[in-house]
């Protein structure tokens, strides 16, 4: 089944924003002279006053957050992933996370799919990087539904967390109606054969290659996993127990994200195969999104094909 | 406020009694750092005694004003001002860098009353100061945040960006104080291994903050009076954030740690403690080891 189409994650973000601006005073966008790439031009659009412009300077942006949760304020740090986890790590570590301060870090153009930017801009060791500091939450919303339920559930909600943001247009998986728990997976198709386990905007590609094997008599449970911290591990335990078999995919490295958290999670209460499917040990490089998407095997083709493999080695 | 004005000779009392009492909490812990907290102390007992619109027991008063130690490895001055101010027990001083203590090696927040910012990593304190400032200007609260860094402190580059975004949203209501001790913990080596270069020469800190837009005023930080003048003076600023550069020395108050980089961080044998008492006017009965 083809998903609808749907708007890309960074428009989504901004505008969620700038609605809930409008009732929530709390509410501030602090960015890293990126607005008009990261979607927060449309919080500055509606809300001029509470948009505060910090410059080419993320350490302190990161900091100059901290002080304005401190006082009340619901702070959402805008920038591309790269410069808020790998630059102003320290800042978050020890102003955000240690004093558990009420600062939501939206990672922009997180991933593999960032215009081309390649080495310094392709950041997909976000999670893994985010998911290792205590305290802190991290979400990997799938589509732009998801990102707006995500982002009204974080600003009602204290605590420090880092949001996976992402450029592209990716189709909607979510009708309007869904309703998004913190640190609850979604349960996304049934099966018998396999467990496959995503997060992101990655889990529409893995639902798509879900359809791919049906064709092929591949019968696949689908598991979304929005929050990666605090992670669902019933969930992941309970589709776990129904396959027998667990394939993760992430448009993420493989190293420490959501197939390191799933190997942890099976390894010490059900342990079952598990493969990791995502990057390898290695950082981004320039080019067009399919391709790189057809490079580290993560579209649904891909998948299908891997999945398939991995299945047909294991009955062996 | 103070409900009564203490006098200078008092305040320099008391600033004797939290040298002691620094000295002490070192000592007990076997850890820590000696050199900073000593410079610094004096401009705490002056803004906490003085300048400070604070309450110590409601110690999250919203309309408080802010201090953040952004020099956090100086934790122990700002417990030992917080203790003799009325924000916890004087005994408490002992716990100093134990497990479970609230009085943690570096400022924690969530455990002690009375911390505006966790700390401990240089330069953050800072930006989360100008964090607060704007978050004030935003809000429309009139309070004043007072930041304290050190002289080496800002070699940092944060302190850099903070003090440019400060300017561009006229934070007058963001006082830095740099505890200008001359010192930081190795430094750059001078003549020879024991002669330690500053971390800045002469007044280039106070044409650094003067070129980004800072008011800058400069005043002897182990004077309690032009202290207080200065911090009272730069809360009525208006149209820019003020630095103000306290000229201290490291180790002050104790003959042999002054100005010697390798009190950054030491612990006093006994005898040392002995002498240090004593120079710090001890009631003999204190300094019997």
């Amino acid at each position: 089944m083809l998903l609808r189409e749907g708007k890309a994650l960074r428009v989504a973000f901004g505008e969620t924003l700038a609605e809930l601006g409008n009732t929530d005073r709390r509410v501030v966008v602090v960015d890293g002279d990126l607005g008009s790439s990261t979607g927060a031009d449309i919080f500055e659009a509606a809300h001029p006053d509470r948009f505060l412009q910090m410059g080419i300077a993320e350490q302190n942006m990161l900091g100059v957050a901290a002080g304005l949760a401190t006082i009340g304020f619901v702070p959402f740090v805008s920038t591309f992933a790269c410069f808020a986890v790998a630059r102003a790590l320290d800042q978050i570590r020890v102003l955000i996370a240690q004093p558990k301060l009420n600062v939501k870090i939206a990672g922009g153009y997180a991933g593999l799919l960032a215009g081309k930017t390649g080495k310094t801009h392709l950041m997909f060791d976000d999670v893994s990087i985010m998911r290792a500091l205590a305290n802190m939450t991290v979400i990997a919303p799938a589509d732009e539904i998801e990102t707006r339920r995500a982002i009204e559930v974080i600003t009602a909600t204290d605590g420090p967390v880092y949001l996976r943001i992402t450029r592209e247009p990716s189709p909607k998986l979510f009708d309007d109606d869904y309703v998004f728990h913190l640190g609850v997976a979604s349960r996304l198709r049934d099966g018998r054969d396999v467990t496959l386990i995503s997060t992101g905007v990655q889990t529409t590609r893995v639902y798509e290659s879900a359809d791919l094997l049906a064709k092929e008599g591949i019968d696949a449970l689908v598991l979304h996993v929005p929050t990666i911290k605090p992670i669902d591990e019933a969930a992941i335990v309970e589709a776990a127990r129904e396959t027998g078999f667990v394939i993760t995919v992430e448009e993420h490295t493989i190293l420490g994200g959501l197939g390191g958290a799933v190997a942890e999670i099976l390894g010490d209460q059900y342990p079952v195969p598990v493969k990791r499917l995502g990057i390898r040990d290695m950082f981004g490089e320039s080019g067009p999104d399919d391709a790189l998407l057809e490079k580290h095997r993560l579209s649904p083709a891909r998948i299908a094909e891997d999945v398939r493999l991995l299945l047909a080695r294991r009955v062996r | 406020m103070m409900a009564v004005e203490l006098s200078t000779a008092k305040l320099e009392d008391l600033a004797r009694t939290a040298r002691r009492e620094i000295i002490n909490a070192v000592v007990v812990a076997k850890a820590g750092h000696l050199g900073g907290p000593l410079s610094a102390i004096d401009i705490l007992v002056a803004l906490y005694f003085r300048v400070l619109n604070i309450r110590p027991l409601d110690p999250t008063w919203p309309d408080r004003d802010r201090f953040i130690l952004s020099k956090g490895h100086s934790s122990i001055a700002l417990y030992t001002t917080l203790a003799l101010r009325g924000f916890f027990p004087l005994e408490e001083l002992s716990t100093f860098d134990a497990m479970g203590s609230r009085l943690q090696g570096h400022p924690d927040m969530n455990l002690l009353p009375g911390l505006d910012m966790s700390t401990g990593s240089l330069g953050l304190g800072f930006s989360a100061g100008v964090g607060v400032a704007l978050g004030a200007k935003l809000a429309e609260k009139n309070f004043t945040t007072f930041v304290m860094v050190g002289d080496g402190e800002c070699n940092e580059g944060i302190i850099w960006e903070g003090a440019h975004v400060a300017q561009r949203y006229a934070l007058d209501n963001l006082v830095v104080i740099v505890d200008e001790n001359n010192l930081q913990q190795f430094g750059w080596r001078g003549q020879t291994a024991t002669d330690r270069l500053p971390p800045y020469s002469d007044k280039q800190l106070a044409h650094r903050w003067e070129a980004f837009g800072w008011q800058v005023s400069e005043v002897d930080g182990h004077d309690i009076d032009e202290v207080t003048h200065a911090l009272t003076r730069a809360r009525g600023a208006s149209g820019s954030p003020v630095a103000v550069i306290a000229h201290t020395t490291k180790g002050k108050g104790v003959s042999f740690m002054e100005g010697n980089f390798r009190w950054h961080s030491r612990v006093p044998t006994v005898d040392e403690i002995n002498q240090a008492m004593v120079e710090l006017g001890a009631p003999p009965s204190l300094t019997g080891a």
